[in-house]
């Protein structure tokens, strides 16, 4: 099982956003794609997940085809994506955001388990459970969304920018969350970040974008050690 | 004493008719961000297939039944294959923003020249299953009739029926969360599409039974359904277009207006009135009574 | 700008003759296209440029056209003075609704104006002056005697609302060229953006809304003229829709095709009298077809040349430059 991206292209309009990309994520193994804002990191994501169409080139997992698929299909595949910005329903309580990542399972016992799991990872969603999801924190709306996606059980899930706009302090702690879902559930995960360092941290593989190309490419260490990478996104 | 008491329960009646026309119109426009004036062409649609049935097996609640179910599925139909084609066609260009108010405006029209077409243009009468007496009180006749009850109930029921299946099912969840968030609702698994279609199911039944609750007391023509559909709207926006509470307290706010003005002023300005409740809201509270969010900007 | 007035100085020439040489059904129609054609050009002021939609401007056409009827009737005024006091009055009935309007878009406004189109005529019952459903009669008059004894009723009409029409539009052409025109443009395409560049908003949605109306119920009155009478009937809310149907057919976001959707809203009838007659004179068609046909035009129109004719004719004049050259 792996995530196979050959020779995607994907146009806004007149404009090429992602231009000949191609990587690979192992199955069990974290992702970090980094680049500057405007890199098509979130482009990329939109398109892996379906929400977005490509112009040309191909995506497979396991060789289902991600790119000829609405979300909500490619969901049921077992690909799931958190989009930007804690995305939450904030009209709704933090039990049914975590509801809606199930309700197309269909299995009211096994949400029930699921949703008792997602409570242990992030027992602070416990003590929130009917609130309103808009009067959650930044954090917690993170852990919401990660949460929801969970429920879903995802094989290969896709992050977009989980530490945006977050403390210092909680960054750590979803950075440690999203290790522990390769370690301890062996999940997939391509992770977006704009935070190289952590990303490239908690990381196995990672690609860096620029303009929509990769510019570089390779285990998370080896970027960690380079110094074009330390220069252009680690700051050091 | 019994002018106030009789225009109450009228107006509490009229509101409640009201109501289902106004929460369908802010189920629609909730899931779609369309005001689908074609509501009261499917409502009328549905009527008349309800006049036919009671024509021929004389039951009213047999044509009831029949009317829900054509206004679902007409609802259906409208969204599916006249709405979608239409956004996926029109999506550029400045005609974006008053494509749908226009094309459902189109089908409006359309629907009621095919009603007319069909049935004629004579007015047509649906008998209520109740009598359209009023009750006696002592030795007075109130104009609050068992029929007026009836509708006031049955509507209750719609209403709970309707916030039960909002709040406390899967597929209501589905409904809100593609209606407030359509893509993080993709992103979850949810078939958006099929789901909005399925919210102009309910609410083009919802219109249905407004339509068929409306006829026994006047009567059905292909143009009977505008007054409905203008106070309709007029009740959705005055109970803040994003909330379906708010539609059923607009709704009843204006029923109990309209039938004061009515009772106390003049029967001719029933109209004027909803216009000028209407501007006074839209001046004073833009967000409705029942403030939602989301600005009034489509 | 001088262009265009020999073009409409031209175009009144050719009227003035067609006028001659046509029999009194056409002249007839020839008035009510004029009619229309001040009707529609109001809606492409108001919502092709400014960007706000009215359902209503059927009943702004009945305010001109009892403000006429009240004027000339019971005010004894000229008829020419009328016809100002129409728009006039009307303008500034537009410029309070205006207000309200500006702060509403979209379905709202639309909403709302239909509330108003619905509202509107039931006040004739209200007020006793306003003549009930039997509306008010207004005495058109005879033609002037020196235009000569064989000088019809009717092409007086035609005379006047043409006259009407040729001054207005080409006031509302030079008005959309200027820098009014643009302005309504700017805020039409996004009204923030507009805001921030200093654009008085809101003050200029009134405007628009104000002179609209001041041309709808010019429109009104001209049409009142044409049938003698202002009654809540000769107002129905299918005028408000014909209105926007015929705005949207010949190109709402320009104000050249406007006589194209006049021909059509006045052709329609006539279409679905001779269907009819056809198959018996049946009410059944000429009560439902006229509808049928302005609600389907609607919505080819939207679906297929939503930013009207020119677009589809531009193409094709590409098409054709490119297939010869």
């Amino acid at each position: 099982m792996s995530l196979v991206v050959s020779n995607l292209n994907v146009d806004h309009g007149a404009i090429r956003a992602i231009s000949k990309v191609s990587f690979t994520v192992e199955n069990g193994k974290i992702a970090a794609v980094i680049g500057a804002n405007g890199a098509g990191k979130t482009t990329l994501l939109r398109t892996l997940s379906g929400l977005k169409s490509a112009s040309t080139g191909s995506a497979l997992w396991n060789q289902h085809d991600l790119l000829s698929v609405r979300p909500e299909f490619n969901v049921r595949h077992g690909i799931v994506h958190v989009g930007e910005g804690k995305s939450v329903v904030a009209e709704l309580s933090v039990e049914e955001n975590l509801h809606l990542g199930a309700i197309w399972r269909k299995n009211q016992k096994e949400m029930k388990a699921t949703q008792l799991d997602v409570l242990e990872l992030f027992p602070r969603l416990g003590e929130r459970l009917k609130q309103r999801a808009d009067t959650l924190s930044g954090g917690e709306r993170q852990m919401l969304a990660i949460g929801r996606a969970l429920m879903s059980k995802p094989q290969l899930l896709l992050l977009d920018e989980p530490s945006l706009g977050l403390a210092p302090l909680v960054v750590e702690q979803i950075f440690q969350t999203i290790k522990s879902l390769r370690d301890q559930m062996s999940l997939t995960v391509v992770l977006v970040e704009q935070n190289a360092l952590g990303a490239l941290e908690i990381a196995d593989t990672g690609v860096a974008l620029n303009l929509g190309k990769v510019v570089v490419e390779g285990t998370a260490q080896s970027m960690l050690n380079d110094p074009a990478v330390r220069a252009a996104y680690l700051g050091y | 004493m019994y002018k106030l008491l009789s225009s109450l329960l009228i107006g509490i009646s009229l509101g409640a008719i009201y109501s289902l026309m106004s929460i369908s119109l802010v189920l629609v426009w909730r899931s779609t961000r369309v005001v689908n004036f074609a509501q009261a062409g499917q409502a009328i649609v549905s009527t008349y297939i309800a006049f036919e049935v009671v024509n021929r097996t004389g039951s009213f609640w047999l044509a009831f039944f029949v009317a829900i179910i054509a206004g679902a599925i007409l609802g259906a139909i409208v969204d599916r294959y006249f709405m979608r084609p239409l956004f996926k066609r029109v999506n550029s260009g400045p005609i974006v923003a008053i494509a749908p108010v226009v094309a459902t405006l189109g089908l409006l029209g359309i629907l009621r020249a095919i009603v007319g077409f069909v049935w004629g243009v004579e007015l047509k009468p649906i008998a209520p299953p109740v009598s359209l007496d009023g009750f006696s009180l002592g030795s007075e006749v109130l104009p609050f009739a068992p029929y007026n009850a009836l509708v006031i109930v049955i509507v209750a029921i719609v209403l709970i029926i309707l916030s039960l299946l909002f709040q406390k099912t899967n597929l209501g969840l589905s409904l809100r969360a593609s209606a407030y968030s359509p893509e993080i609702a993709r992103l979850s698994g949810i078939r958006v599409n099929e789901i909005r279609t399925l919210g102009w199911a309910i609410a083009g039944a919802a219109g249905a039974i407004a339509g068929i609750l409306a006829t026994p007391t006047s009567y059905l023509s292909p143009n009977s359904l505008d007054v409905l559909l203008v106070f309709g709207f007029a009740a959705a926006v005055i109970g803040g277009l994003e909330s379906m509470v708010g539609a059923v307290v607009g709704a009843l706010v204006l029923g109990l207006g309209v039938t004061f003005v009515s009772n106390y002023v003049s029967t001719s300005l029933i109209f004027p009135t909803a216009f000028v409740f209407l501007i006074i809201i839209l001046l004073v509270r833009p967000s409705g009574i029942i403030a939602g969010k989301g600005s009034r900007r489509a | 700008m001088r262009k265009r007035l020999f073009l409409f100085i031209a175009l009144g020439w050719i009227l003035l003759l067609v006028g001659d040489r046509v029999d009194e059904l056409r002249v007839y129609q020839g008035a009510s296209i004029a009619v229309y054609v001040i009707a529609i050009g109001s809606i492409i002021l108001l919502t092709g440029y400014s960007g706000q939609i009215s359902l209503g401007h059927g009943a702004l056409m009945a305010f001109g056209g009892y403000v006429a009827a009240l004027c000339a009737s019971h005010a004894s005024m000229p008829l020419w003075l009328a016809f100002i006091m129409a728009a006039l009055v009307t303008g500034i009935f537009g410029a309070v609704l205006g207000f309200a309007a500006a702060r509403l878009s979209g379905p709202y406004l639309a909403g709302t104006t239909l509330a108003f189109a619905v509202g509107l005529p039931s006040l004739a019952n209200q007020f006793s002056i306003l003549g009930g459903e039997q509306g008010i009669y207004l005495d058109p008059g005879l033609p002037p005697a020196r235009l000569g004894e064989s000088f019809s009723q009717y092409k007086w009409f035609f005379w006047i609302a043409c006259l009407a029409a040729l001054i207005t539009m080409f006031w509302l052409a030079n008005i959309l060229q200027s820098k009014y025109g643009r302005t309504w443009r700017a805020l039409r395409s996004n009204e923030v953006a507009a805001q921030l560049c200093g654009v008085p908003t809101g003050r200029q949605k009134v405007l628009a809304f104000s002179l609209s109306s001041g041309l709808a119920g010019l429109a009104g009155a001209l049409l009142v003229l044409t049938i003698s009478t202002v009654s809540p009937s000769a107002f129905p809310l299918s005028l408000s829709f014909a209105l926007v149907t015929g705005a949207v057919v010949s190109g709402i976001y320009d104000l050249k095709g406007v006589m194209l959707g006049a021909v059509i809203l006045v052709v329609i009838p006539e279409i679905a009298d001779s269907v009819a007659s056809r198959f018996g004179d049946s009410l059944k068609i000429t009560s439902t077809l006229p509808g049928l046909l302005v609600s389907a035009l609607l919505i080819l129109a939207v679906l297929f040349t939503p930013n009207g004719p020119g677009e589809k004719l531009h193409h094709l004049r590409h098409k054709r430059k490119a297939h010869s050259g």
